[in-house]
C-alpha cells in the first residue's frame, strides 16, 4: 500500500542504481516486504501464518522437484520407486518425509490463516479480492494434495483416487462418462497415475501464481489488523522490515521446530499404514479415510444418507461437500456487518466460538472416524449447523447485532491514548515510546 | 504532523541506544539469529545436493566378477562394469612381445605392460572400454573389428589408436585406456571394483 508516508526506495550503490533503471526488482522487494511497506503496528502472531504458508509452499516445491528426480510415474514401478527413494537415494527418506509432513504443515498453517480471516472478517471490503484468491488457492491446494497422495500407488492412494473420482460419478447423466474421462479408464491405472503426476507437478506453480496475485491484492488496501479498524495515520503503522520480518522470522523458527519434531520423531504419525501396501484393485482397505486435512469435508460428504425427493443421497453429499467450500466465495456479501474484528462483535463472537468452532471440531473428528453411529448422526448435526451458520446466522447477526465501541485509532488501541496526542510526545522525544 | 527527524526516530527499533563503542545490545541477537539461520540453511542444502549422488542401488552394482578361463589367446570379451564396457583380453605371445618391444619413455602416457597387468597374469589385459578422449567405445574387442594401426584398439569417433597393451599411440586421446582396480581372486576369476 502506498500510504503517503511509506518510505521510498533509494538505490545507493552503482549496481542497485543500474538495476533500478533496468529491472527494479530490489524496489519491488523493498515495497512488498521491505521498509517501504507500512503495516499496522498491532498485528498479533495470527498474522504470521500468511508468510508461513508461503514458506511451506516453497518447501513443497523444492522437495517435490527433488522427489520427481527419483520417482517414476508408472503403475508398474511407482510403488517400488517410492521404496527406492526411502532406502537407496541419499537422504531420500528425509526428503520424502519432509514432503509428506510438509503438506500437513502447509494445511495446518493455511487452516489457521483461514481461521484468522474468519474471526477478524478479513474478507470484508476492501479486501474481498484477497479472500476470493485465498479460497481459490485453498481449492487448488486440495486438488494438488489429493493427486500427490495418489502417486505412491499404495492401497490408500489407489482407493482414494477411486473414491474421489467416484464423486464425479454422482453428477446426473454425464457423471459416469466424466469419471471414466478423468481416470482414462474404468479404474485408476497407469493413465490416471501419469496425469495425476503431471498435474501434481503443474498445480503448485499455479498456486504460486495465485499467491502472487493474493499478495498483490493485499498490498492495495494494506494488511488488516486485530482491531479491524483502518490505518489512519503514520503512527498506526511500522515498516514491514525490520518489524515484521523479525516477527515472522521468530514465528517461522517456532513453526520449523514443531515441523522438525514431527518430521524426525513421528514421520508416519499423520499417514496411514495401509499406504505401505502396494495398490491392489481387488481389495479395499477395511477403514478408508482421506488424509487428516480433508476430514471435515469428508464428514460432510458422508452426512447425507437418505435420498431427498428425486435427488439421490450420493449427489447431495457431493453437492454439500463442494458447496461447503464454495460458499466461502460469497462470505464477503453474506456477512454485512461494517465491523470487522470479532473482538468488537459480541453476538458474532458467541456463535463463532460456541457454534462454528465446535462444529468444525466435530466434523473433523467424525470425518476421520468409521462411517457408523454415532459419528454419522454427529456429522449430520454439524453439517446442518455449518450451513446454517454461514447462510442464515451470519447474515442475521450482521443486521441485528450492536457492536461494542471501536477504538478511535490503532495507536489508541495499542497505547491507550489517542494518536494525535502521541504525535506531540513523538515530536518531543522518541525515548518515551519505549513502553 | 511531527517533523520528519522525529518520525524517523520513531521508526528505529527500540533498545537501540548505541554504547560509546558503537555496539548495541540488539546487535548480539541480530548476529546470533542470522548466524543460526545461515548455518541451518547451509546444513539443509547438504541433503538437497547430496541426493543427486549415486544412490545405494547404483553403488551396489559397483563391482563385477568375471571368469577369464575361457578367453583364448588373441580373444577379448566385453563385460559391463558400472554400466560401462569393460574389455578383458588374453594377449598372444606375439602381442606381449610387441608391447614390451616399445620403450615406455617414447609414449604419450608412459607405462609398461607389466604395470598395466597383474604379476603372473601378464597375458590378461583388463581395461575400460571407454576411449579416454571423449568416452566412445573403441573397436577391437570383438572378432573382425578394426584393431587400429597398433593391433590393440581403435576408436572410430575421433581416430585414437591403442596398442596391444591398451596404450595410446596415435590420435587425440590424452591417456592410455584406464585399467580399473581389480584382483585375481582365483587363478581364473577376477573381481573388478
Amino acid at each position: 500500500m502506498s500510504f503517503p508516508w511509506a518510505r521510498q526506495y533509494e538505490p545507493k550503490t552503482a549496481l542497485t542504481k543500474f538495476l533500478d533503471e533496468k529491472l527494479p526488482l530490489p524496489r519491488l522487494v523493498y515495497n512488498a516486504v521491505g521498509a517501504g511497506y507500512p503495516v499496522p503496528r498491532n498485528l498479533s502472531y495470527f498474522w504470521n501464518f500468511g508468510v508461513l504458508a508461503g514458506f511451506f509452499l516453497v518447501l513443497q516445491i523444492v522437495t517435490g522437484v527433488i522427489l520427481a528426480m527419483h520417482y517414476a510415474a508408472n503403475a508398474q514401478v511407482a510403488f517400488a520407486s517410492v521404496e527406492h527413494i526411502m532406502r537407496d537415494v541419499n537422504w531420500g527418506w528425509m526428503l520424502r518425509y519432509a514432503h509428506a509432513n510438509g503438506a500437513s504443515f502447509f494445511f495446518i498453517v493455511v487452516y489457521i490463516h483461514i481461521f484468522r480471516g474468519l474471526f477478524y472478517s478479513s474478507y470484508k471490503a476492501p479486501r474481498e479480492m484477497i479472500w476470493l484468491l485465498g479460497v481459490t488457492i485453498f481449492l487448488l491446494m486440495m486438488a494438488t494434495a489429493f493427486m500427490g497422495y495418489v502417486l505412491p500407488w499404495g492401497q490408500m492412494s489407489f482407493w482414494g483416487a477411486k473414491v474421489i473420482t467416484g464423486l464425479f460419478g454422482a453428477i446426473p447423466l454425464v457423471g459416469e462418462p466424466i469419471q471414466v474421462w478423468l481416470l482414462g479408464g474404468f479404474a485408476p491405472d497407469n493413465a490416471a497415475l501419469n496425469r495425476f503426476f503431471s498435474l501434481h507437478y503443474l498445480l503448485p506453480f499455479v498456486i504460486a501464481g495465485c499467491v502472487i496475485l493474493h499478495i498483490w491484492a493485499l498490498h492495495i488496501p494494506g494488511s488488516s489488523n486485530p482491531t479491524g479498524i483502518e490505518v489512519k495515520s503514520e503512527s498506526d503503522t511500522v515498516p514491514f522490515h525490520p518489524y515484521y520480518t523479525a516477527k515472522d522470522g521468530f514465528g517461522l523458527g517456532i513453526a520449523l521446530l514443531l515441523y522438525c519434531a514431527l518430521l524426525f520423531f513421528a514421520p508416519n504419525a499423520l499417514g496411514h499404514p495401509d499406504n505401505y501396501i502396494e495398490a491392489n484393485p481387488l481389495s479395499t482397505p477395511a477403514h478408508i479415510v482421506p488424509e487428516w486435512y480433508f476430514w471435515p469435508f469428508y464428514a460432510i460428504l458422508r452426512a447425507f444418507t437418505a435420498d431427498f425427493f428425486f435427488i439421490p443421497a450420493k449427489l447431495l453429499g457431493v453437492i454439500a461437500m463442494f458447496g461447503s467450500i464454495l460458499l466461502w466465495f460469497f462470505l464477503p456479501w453474506l456477512d454485512r456487518s461494517p465491523v470487522r474484528s470479532g473482538h468488537y462483535r459480541p453476538t458474532f463472537r458467541k456463535f463463532f466460538w460456541f457454534g462454528l468452532i465446535p462444529t468444525m471440531i466435530v466434523l473433523f473428528w467424525a470425518g476421520g472416524a468409521p462411517a457408523e453411529e454415532p459419528y454419522v448422526m454427529l456429522s449430520q448435526i454439524a453439517t446442518a449447523y455449518y450451513f446454517l451458520h454461514f447462510l442464515v446466522i451470519l447474515p442475521i447477526i450482521s443486521s441485528i447485532e450492536r457492536p461494542e465501541p471501536l477504538p478511535t485509532s490503532i495507536t489508541a488501541a495499542v497505547l491507550g491514548s489517542d494518536g494525535a496526542e502521541k504525535e506531540v510526545v513523538k515530536g518531543e522525544a522518541a525515548a518515551p515510546l519505549a513502553v | 504532523m511531527a517533523d520528519s527527524a522525529a518520525t524517523a526516530d520513531n521508526l528505529v527499533p527500540r533498545d537501540t541506544v548505541s554504547h560509546p563503542e558503537g555496539v548495541r545490545r540488539r546487535d548480539f541477537i541480530n548476529v546470533a539469529a542470522v548466524s543460526a539461520a545461515g548455518v541451518g540453511g547451509a546444513a539443509v542444502l547438504l541433503p538437497l545436493i547430496s541426493q543427486m549422488n549415486p544412490s545405494r542401488d547404483v553403488l551396489a552394482e559397483s563391482s563385477t566378477e568375471l571368469d577369464v578361463a575361457a578367453i583364448q589367446p588373441g580373444q577379448a570379451i566385453k563385460a559391463v562394469f558400472r554400466k560401462q564396457p569393460l574389455f578383458v583380453r588374453r594377449l598372444t605371445p606375439a602381442e606381449i612381445q610387441q608391447a614390451n618391444a616399445t620403450p615406455a619413455s617414447t609414449l604419450r602416457d608412459p607405462q609398461t605392460l607389466a604395470e598395466r597387468t597383474k604379476e603372473g597374469h601378464n597375458d590378461v589385459l583388463v581395461t575400460m572400454g571407454v576411449c579416454t578422449h571423449l568416452g566412445c567405445v573403441p573397436l577391437g574387442a570383438a572378432e573382425g573389428e578394426n584393431k587400429g594401426e597398433f593391433g590393440g584398439y581403435f576408436c572410430p569417433c575421433h581416430g585414437s589408436h591403442y596398442d596391444t597393451a591398451g596404450r595410446i599411440r596415435k590420435g587425440p586421446a590424452p591417456t592410455n585406456l584406464e585399467v580399473p582396480d581389480y584382483e585375481f581372486t582365483t587363478d581364473t576369476t577376477i573381481v573388478v571394483g
